[in-house]
């Protein structure tokens, strides 16, 4: 017996497309997320922010890409070379093998051929980004203990401790979604959202979610794993070039695979409200809209809060949002039960 | 006799107690007083200068860069050459060479005229005494303030430099801006 359904309806040529699609999409997008967030920063700061490369300035991460490529490969001499070079590699496949769940859409026939508008939609589809998003965490840790410097292993070693903390709220804040559709499927999530989103009737967990993913994805105001004043830069201090390119990357990929399990959990993925039904093209811009969304409230969180202390973290952590996260799970589940029964 | 601290006794405002549920109930609620406040910033819109294109109008009173005068009708320079504004320059950057004017060769109004007038630009310090200095109003500080160049020789002003109309010019700030 499987542990896992994965659900494949397509010829294998057109599972390939999809892979360099989203592929080419996610990493086509991270650029401008980049810049967008450059310049709505500065809007909350009453300035343009970056505006001289290109047209309204949407050339600067070309800029400075080209200028990061450009750069020497330096390595400390008492980093760990194999893992200095792994870290990065494991931070951003495992936030682009994350990104391949995010539903952008039901499955259309597209010239005849049944065709879904995702990477793939496995039976278990949380725990699969749960599972990556715990891989992710090797990437942080090894690059910071790797790295062979004091700032880069402090910066690891809250990253350890703030990720697995948060990440236990952020799985038990799923849970009452999960109970609520019935299903693990995440386009069967979006499908039992066709009456009411699920952030109404769930409305702590969408909090607990949201709150938890600052922490996961290392976002102000739970940057301690970066804390550019006191660390540096965390687990990438001795990073240089494409190596800090692909974390940055990776740190937003992140950012965007969490905009996108929000928007599917809570938000209705593809669907509008009011029973308004667009033609199926739409789907993928409802969502990629839905997120950027999600992602303007993360910049807007951003440019607000200052970043919390090590304690403070870690007794909101556990003392309020996982007990929060645990109660919603049992209202959630008492609920459900008395309803069905 | 004890000492009783009277008006002066300062008043400590302690932070509130930390506490996980109440320091939580607390920062909920300043946050959203915080993003209020952040967001209130993106309604007010932006506040910057582009500079190289934009630029800050100054006051009519702005030091900058020096300029000579002739006189409208004849033409002829102001600069007498007396010298008093290198004598009142404070960081000694203005050398004055004064000539004698002939019949055939006239440059100033008055009997000597300035052959040489240079301003060392680079040591000036824009104090305006060398304005107050000047007699004849030859030499008043400009609205320019944009003078950078690649090389100390090159901020010498001569006097024909000085004389001619500044290539950039400042925007003057209108009243009551």
């Amino acid at each position: 017996m499987s542990l896992a359904i994965a659900g494949y309806f397509e010829p294998w040529w057109i599972q390939i497309v999809k892979a360099l699609l989203i592929f080419g999409v996610a990493l086509g997008i991270l650029p401008l997320i980049i810049v967008y967030e450059r310049k709505l920063l500065g809007r909350f700061q009453g300035r343009y922010g970056p505006n001289r490369v290109g047209p309204f300035g949407l050339l600067q991460p070309l800029a400075e890409i080209i200028k990061f490529a450009t750069k020497e490969d330096v390595r400390p001499v008492t980093s760990v070379g194999p893992l200095f070079v792994l870290a990065p590699v494991i931070s951003i496949i495992t936030a682009v093998a994350a990104f391949a769940l995010v539903p952008f859409g039901d499955a259309p026939h597209i010239f005849g051929t049944r065709v879904g508008l995702y990477g793939v939609d496995p039976s278990i589809g949380p725990l699969y980004v749960f599972a990556f998003g715990a891989i992710a965490f090797y990437g942080l840790m090894l690059g910071g203990w790797a790295s062979g410097s004091k700032y880069s292993f402090l910066g690891a070693m809250r990253a350890a401790a703030q990720l697995i903390s948060y990440e236990v709220s952020q799985g038990l804040a799923l849970i009452g979604v999960i109970i609520t559709a019935g299903s693990l499927s995440l386009t069967a999530i979006v499908h039992a959202q066709v009456g009411m989103w699920y952030f109404i009737p769930q409305f702590v967990g969408f909090l607990i979610f949201t709150i938890a993913s600052f922490a996961e994805t290392n976002r102000s105001p739970f940057d301690l794993v970066e804390a550019d004043a006191e660390l540096v830069a965390g687990y990438f201090t001795e990073y240089g070039g494409t190596r800090m390119v692909a974390f940055l990357f990776a740190e937003y990929l992140n950012m965007m695979v969490v905009s996108g399990i929000a928007v599917t959990l809570f938000l209705g993925g593809w669907l509008l409200p009011f029973g308004i039904h667009p033609p199926t093209w739409v789907d993928p811009f409802i969502v990629l809209a839905k997120m950027m969304v999600f992602i303007s409230f993360f910049i807007w969180v951003r440019a607000t809060l200052p970043r919390l202390r090590y304690d403070q973290l870690m007794s909101f952590g556990w003392k309020i949002l996982l007990p929060l996260a645990t109660a919603n799970t049992l209202v959630t589940a008492i609920i459900v039960v008395a309803v069905h029964t | 006799m004890t000492w009783s601290p009277g008006e002066d006794q300062i008043a400590v405002q302690r932070a509130p107690a930390p506490g996980a549920a109440g320091g939580t109930y607390r920062a909920f609620g300043e946050t959203l007083r915080g993003l209020k406040t952040t967001f209130a910033r993106v309604v007010e819109g932006v506040h910057t200068i582009q500079y190289p294109e934009q630029k800050v109008p100054v006051y009519p009173r702005f030091r900058g860069r020096h300029k000579l005068h002739r006189f409208e009708d004849t033409g002829l320079e102001k600069c007498v050459g007396c010298s008093l504004c290198a004598a009142a320059c404070p960081s000694d950057c203005i050398r004055v060479v004064a000539a004698e004017n002939t019949s055939e060769h006239r440059v100033s109004a008055g009997e000597r005229y300035a052959a040489v007038y240079e301003i060392n630009i680079s040591r000036c310090i824009f104090c305006g005494y060398c304005e107050v200095a000047c007699p004849f109003d030859a030499i008043t500080m400009g609205h320019d303030f944009e003078m950078s160049d690649y090389n100390r020789s090159d901020l010498i002003f001569t006097k024909e430099m000085l004389l001619a109309e500044p290539i950039e010019s400042t925007p003057l700030r209108t009243e009551g801006e």
